[in-house]
């Protein structure tokens, strides 16, 4: 249990996906202007990542990964080994199909179901789909890429880490959201407007959040 | 024709313009080399995306074609993986997972929906050039800013050493990482601004 925190904090605050890995920068600087519309996009990007990293972790381990439960071994193994079915070269293919008709099922499921939720996330739904963040959360839980993180091991801590992705990124743009409505009234210089400022604070963000360093240990 | 080319570079410069692909052009331009490997990469793939979806636009669905985009771009994306992993180990490593985040790079997708699948083959791959080399021009930008700034090397070779083998001057560990790519960045477009505003006349 404690190791889910720990991999949780470690997720959302000292690998902040937004401040320390880059990822979902478009939507970051797009969409936190009004505290509403950050809040409403945060909560949409937890929702997606969740189910996008549990969803693509499944694919990843029953179809394309050199294991023993990779349903073509079972199918049609015979006397071959387990390595020989490894399909993990598909894997950039195969997750950004499976994101984006999930975003697509979970859009009409959600305007036939809870249209009040529907209407709520509105436009950045659909924005989500090509967003480096989802992609991203996906493709770490099952390959290192060198960025000292922990692959996943068990659909819980897949979960765990897409939720804590999602959650960082909510707290980010949240926090970006409410600086930039009080910019808004005070005199920046004319060239400095609109995004150049709005970068001077993600990098003054960034400067406080790498005091999280260390927390995990 | 010239025009198509030209305006990707500066004009409608992907990352300081549209602020799209953002995330690979502030992640991968940590050293100069990183930086042109990625251009030279997503160029690739938008010139391969924008030729086969100029050349076969009339034969996907209108309803499903964003899909049929993403599949198309994600092809050439697994062909570069492939290509790099085997004979560039050390730009794979260090380009980590942007190399496949390059099929949710925006200005891909961007482009294959807003020109290439509206205009014929030539206009495509020259839009596809314009756009991949003024992507690896920004890139380069903030990459030679951060590599003088943040480790007193310019491609590799150390610049400041001129009055002591360690360097006379220490360069500031800040600028390759992250805090650095964000100031940087912002003055770059804080001075694209200021520029446009002195052509305008108006007041800064």
């Amino acid at each position: 249990m404690q190791s889910y925190a720990l991999l949780f904090i470690s997720i959302a605050l000292v690998n902040n996906f937004i401040l320390a890995k880059f990822l979902g920068l478009c939507p970051f600087i797009g969409v936190s202007k009004k505290r509403k519309q950050a809040a409403g996009m945060g909560f949409a990007v937890i929702f997606v990542m969740t189910m996008a990293s549990a969803v693509s972790w499944v694919v990843y381990q029953y179809f394309l990964a050199p294991t023993e439960h990779n349903l073509f071994y079972m199918m049609m193994g015979g006397g071959r080994p387990a390595s020989d079915f490894d399909f993990t070269f598909l894997t950039t293919i195969v997750f950004i199909l499976v994101i984006a008709t999930l975003v697509q099922l979970v859009e009409m499921f959600l305007m036939k179901v809870i249209p009040p939720l529907y209407e709520a996330l509105g436009i950045y739904l659909p924005l989500i789909t090509t967003n480096c963040a989802v992609m991203g959360v996906a493709l770490l839980n099952v390959k290192d890429f060198g960025m000292l993180h922990d692959l996943s091991t068990s659909f819980l801590s897949t979960v765990v880490q897409g939720f804590g992705a999602g959650v960082g990124f909510l707290i980010v743009i949240f926090l970006m959201s409410g600086i930039r409505e009080k910019l808004d009234l005070l005199e920046v210089p004319q060239a400095l407007k609109g995004a150049p400022i709005a970068f001077i604070c993600a990098g003054l963000m960034a400067l406080a959040f790498m005091g999280f360093a260390g927390i995990g240990q | 024709m010239k025009n198509e080319v030209i305006k990707g570079l500066f004009r409608e410069n992907p990352v300081f313009v549209l602020m799209l692909g953002l995330c690979p052009a502030l992640a991968v331009s940590v050293s100069l080399k990183n930086a042109v490997g990625m251009g030279l990469a997503a160029t690739f793939v938008l010139v391969a995306s924008n030729t086969i979806i100029s050349l076969f636009n009339r034969y996907f669905p209108s309803k499903i074609r964003i899909p049929c985009f993403i599949v198309v771009i994600a092809t050439f994306v697994t062909m570069v993986e492939m290509v790099m992993g085997a004979y560039l180990p050390a730009l794979n490593q260090a380009l980590g997972i942007f190399i496949p985040l390059i099929v949710v790079n925006c200005i891909i997708l961007g482009r294959a929906e807003a020109f290439a699948s509206r205009h014929k083959l030539l206009p495509s791959i020259l839009d596809g050039l314009g756009m991949g080399a003024g992507f690896g021009l920004a890139l380069t930008i903030i990459a030679g800013a951060r590599e003088i700034l943040g480790s007193g090397t310019f491609w590799d070779i150390r610049i400041t050493s001129a009055y002591a083998p360690e360097g006379a001057m220490h360069p500031a560990a800040v600028m390759v990482m992250a805090p650095g790519a964000f100031f940087v960045i912002a003055f770059i477009m804080g001075y694209m601004n200021w520029r446009k505003a002195k052509k305008a006349g108006t007041a800064v």
